[in-house]
Order: structure tokens, then C-alpha cells, then sequence
């Protein structure tokens, strides 16, 4: 497919002590789509994505990533506790050897596109976990990333605090159109997020199917009370436990 | 106006235990009698004739910034030569695997056990006097800096490998601010141990200029127990200082951001 960005054939992992974390993984993603993997936990969705990004080398088939723009976002917000916001939101372009002045700049838009405007300043133990997840994000942001990976970012969240972040997400998703790769447990989150849900099984993660979520972007939120997307909330649960089986 | 009357509080214990020890000092003073009580001088003699008696007051004023000066050269020297062992062990597993078990040698050494042969080495003045405190002062710069560089979280080094950075970056960007805690927990530590090794070493050589530890030495075969009991205050109260100096430079550098557990 001409957009695909990145494409995973027959990914397999073996980890040394004989684990089999990943069997037969298949997965392109391409722009404008937003692909989330869901899967119980130690399924082996957070290998999966650290193929993705490189963290770690597969044992067998092959990764194709087609872009160097790829950002990527922690569990944890991962910040530098000694830098304020500003500080940890250019760190990135700053690694890159971006001058001062655009690396100023590009960290000024990305803190406006995820609402942290007048919180420059603040250190991360003066923010709350929801605005250390935004400086986060924000922070990858400042790469524009084509490809960008995300590892159950907002699983230690509040579930209101989730679903205002869900939302920024998408926002942010409509405005500059990268390909997204999401990992979570939450079933509800995949739905709403994304444009396709893959449902993954453990021991050996492998995928076992995957759902294309009808539904416009940007999501009105209100499509969480519908019919549809229960029914379909219900299809990808019913999925992760026949997997689990 | 709270938080003043609050300070006033928690100030309160430790100054009734010190009102405690100070009131029965003198009772020993007098139980021991006139006969014996030389061996306990009152705080109020060790003032007046250790503290306000210009011959004792020169001597131990000369002594004590002649320590500090020691002191101080030997924690740079320590903090130095541990934070750059420390990055070495940190950044190769080789480094660490040779070296690291005889930091801990070190600290094992009796330091009175080795003093009398840093003498025969480096002579027994200034110089002698540095290698002591850093030899005494030197495995707590070690180990704490190493604690600090290896403890960062394991997604933070994630963060950078993915940026592709050389390792002289990560260790300047993201290893050592994070180990800045620490190392100033080592700092504390030794800059009370390079006092002790100050002193100590000072009370072996007994040449060159006299510091406090040949004051005590003198103080102590002269029988001169308010000028000893003087020069003990002082070199308890030079310990507490440079622990609460280098406190004092750790909340300056790293209090912002960080916030001991307790």
C-alpha cells in the first residue's frame, strides 16, 4: 500500500529463555489510519510495539518502517524531573541538534495543541498525572512524527482524565494525520480511538482478529451511548476471551 | 506568624535535652569535688578560659582553618576522583567488574592502620594530611554516585536510545542530573568523614603547621582540659558545619526538583 509506513511480516520473538512473546505477527500501518492492539496483559502487545520502534530486534520476520519521524510514548510519562514543561517538551528536538530558536518554537505550538498553555514552568512533581501525560505527548510532538507509537499511555489515568486525553488524541490525530499505533487492555478505548482494532491472544502473542471501527473522525463523544458502538465494544470483548481460550 | 510560632515548637525538644546535658554536666562538675573536677570543666570555664583566653582562642582559630583548609582539599580531591570512577564503572560493565571490589577494599581498611605509611610516603605535612581525608572520604563518593547514575529508570534510557544519541550525551543530559541527588548525599557523608580524616591525621604527624587534631594531642598531654574540652566543641562543631554546608549546596542545586523521601 503506497501510504503504509510501517509493515510487519511473520514478526516473530523468542526471547532466550524460550518465550515466545510474538508468532506470526502481520500488521501495516498507514496514514490516517489509527490501529490499536488490544490483548490481556503479558500478551505480548508492549514487545509487539518495541519491534515497532526498534527498542528491540525481532528473531524472525521482517520490520519496515518507511519514515525517521517516529515518536513514541511511554507507559509512564517518562520526564526529566529537573526540567520544567518548556524544558522537557524540547528535549527531544534539542537530542535532535535543533537550533534554539525553532526547537522554541515547535515546543511553543506542540504545548498550545495539547492544552498547556501557562503551565511552561511547572517542574512534573507539580503536575498532575493527566498534564505529565500531555508534556509527554507534547514532547513527542515536537518531531512531527509520521509514525507514532503509543504503549498504554494512559492506562494509570482516571477514567475521566482518560477520556479527555482519548479525545486530545483524536484531535490531534485529525489535525496532522500520522499513522498511529496504540496498545491498551481498555476494549472501550480501542473502539473509540481508532480506525481499526486488532485483538491480540497470549502465549504466543499472535493476532487472532481485527474489527474496522466505522465511525467518523473526529469522534463525537456521544457515540459512546450508541447501540453501534456497544455492539461492537461487544464483538471485540467476546474476541479477547475466545483468544484467551 | 504560624510558621514562626511552629518553628519555635519544633525547636523546643532538642534545646530542652541540650538544657538537660548542660545541667548535668555541672552536677558532675560537682559531684567530683574539688579535687577531681579539673577532669570536667564547666562549660562556663571551658568559655571563659578555652573560648575568651586570647593565647587558646589563636591557637585553635589557626587550627581549625588550617583542618577546614585540609578537609575542604580532600573532599574536592575525593568528590573528583569518585564521580569520575563512578561514570566509568556506570558507562562499562568491565569497569565496574575490575574495579568496584576494590572500592570497597578501601573502605574496609582500618584508615589508622595506613595513616603512619601515608606519612612515610607524603611526607608529614599538608599533603599527607589531603590523602588521608581522601582516602576516608572517597568510597562514599564512589558508591553514592554509582547508586545515582544506575538507578535511572529504564524507560528514560529507552527515550534517548530511540533518539540514537551518543553516550556522552546521555550521560550528560540525562544520567548525571538524575545522580545529582545522590552524589550530594555522598558529599554530606564525606565531608564529615574528610574531618575525621583531617583531624586524624593531623594527630599522627604532629608536624607542620599544627591543625586540631595536634591541638588535642597537646591540649591533652598538657593536662589542659578547658582548652581540650574547647578544641573538642570546635572540631564537633566544624563536623556539623561542613555537613550542613554541603546540606545547604544540595537544596540549592537539586531542591527544586527533588524531594527526599522522609
Amino acid at each position: 500500500m503506497a501510504g503504509t509506513l510501517i509493515d510487519l511480516r511473520d514478526v516473530e520473538m523468542r526471547f532466550p529463555n524460550g518465550t515466545v512473546a510474538l508468532s506470526k505477527v502481520n500488521l501495516d500501518v498507514s496514514r490516517g489510519e489509527f490501529v490499536t492492539v488490544v490483548g490481556p496483559s503479558g500478551c505480548g502487545k508492549s514487545t509487539l510495539l518495541r519491534v515497532a520502534s526498534g527498542l528491540e530486534t525481532a528473531t524472525g520476520g521482517t520490520v519496515t518502517t518507511r519514515t525517521e519521524r517516529i515518536g513514541y510514548v511511554f507507559q509512564d510519562a517518562t520526564l526529566l524531573a529537573w526540567r520544567d514543561v518548556r524544558r522537557n517538551v524540547e528535549l527531544l528536538a534539542e537530542l535532535k541538534g535543533i537550533g534554539a530558536a525553532t526547537r522554541r518554537a515547535k515546543a511553543a505550538a506542540a504545548i498550545e495543541l495539547v492544552g498547556l498553555q501557562g503551565f511552561e514552568k511547572h517542574l512534573p512533581r507539580q503536575l498532575s498525572g493527566g498534564m505529565r501525560m500531555r508534556t509527554s505527548l507534547a514532547r513527542s510532538l515536537t518531531l512531527d512524527p509520521e509514525l507514532f507509537l503509543f504503549d498504554e499511555p494512559f492506562g494509570s489515568l482516571d477514567d475521566i482524565t482518560r477520556e479527555r486525553l482519548n479525545d486530545e488524541l483524536i484531535r490531534i490525530f485529525v489535525a496532522e494525520r500520522f499513522a498511529g499505533m496504540f496498545i491498551t487492555h481498555s476494549v472501550a478505548e480501542a473502539v473509540y480511538l481508532s480506525t481499526k482494532v486488532v485483538v491480540m491472544s497470549g502465549r504466543p502473542g499472535t493476532f487472532v482478529s481485527s474489527f474496522d471501527v466505522p465511525f467518523p473522525m473526529p469522534r463525537d463523544p456521544e457515540i459512546r451511548y450508541t447501540g453501534e458502538y456497544a455492539e461492537l465494544v461487544g464483538q471485540v470483548s467476546h474476541a479477547l476471551r475466545e483468544g484467551r481460550r | 506568624m504560624i510558621r514562626v510560632r511552629s518553628a519555635a515548637l519544633n525547636a523546643m525538644p532538642p534545646l530542652l535535652v541540650l538544657a538537660v546535658i548542660v545541667g548535668l554536666w555541672y552536677a558532675v562538675h560537682a559531684l567530683l569535688g574539688p579535687a577531681r573536677n579539673f577532669l570536667v570543666p564547666t562549660p562556663g570555664q571551658v568559655i571563659t578560659d578555652g573560648f575568651l583566653d586570647s593565647r587558646t582562642r589563636g591557637q585553635i582559630v589557626r587550627g581549625v582553618w588550617h583542618s577546614t583548609a585540609v578537609a575542604l582539599t580532600g573532599i574536592a580531591i575525593a568528590a573528583v576522583i569518585g564521580i569520575a570512577w563512578a561514570v566509568a564503572m556506570a558507562s562499562t560493565a568491565w569497569a565496574k567488574r575490575s574495579t568496584y571490589p576494590y572500592a570497597v577494599i578501601l573502605q574496609c581498611i582500618p584508615i589508622l592502620a595506613i595513616v603512619p605509611l601515608i606519612g612515610v610516603w607524603f611526607g608529614y605535612e599538608f599533603r599527607a594530611r589531603v590523602v588521608v581525608c581522601v582516602l576516608i572520604s572517597l568510597f562514599p563518593m564512589v558508591a553514592n554516585t554509582l547508586f545515582g547514575l544506575e538507578s535511572v529508570d529504564k524507560s528514560l534510557h529507552e527515550l534517548f536510545r530511540l533518539q540514537r544519541v551518543r553516550r556522552g550525551t546521555v550521560l550528560m543530559k540525562l544520567m548525571f542530573p538524575a545522580a545529582l541527588p545522590s552524589i550530594f548525599v555522598g558529599l554530606r557523608t564525606s565531608a564529615g568523614l574528610s574531618v575525621v580524616g583531617a583531624i586524624v591525621g593531623d594527630f599522627f604527624f604532629q608536624r607542620g603547621t599544627p591543625g586540631l587534631g595536634s591541638l588535642l594531642q597537646t591540649y591533652a598531654r598538657l593536662l589542659d582540659y578547658t582548652a581540650l574540652f574547647a578544641a573538642i566543641f570546635v572540631a564537633a562543631l566544624l563536623g556539623v558545619t561542613m555537613f550542613g554546608l554541603f546540606g545547604f549546596l544540595s537544596k540549592l542545586a537539586v531542591g527544586r526538583w527533588y524531594q527526599p523521601a522522609t
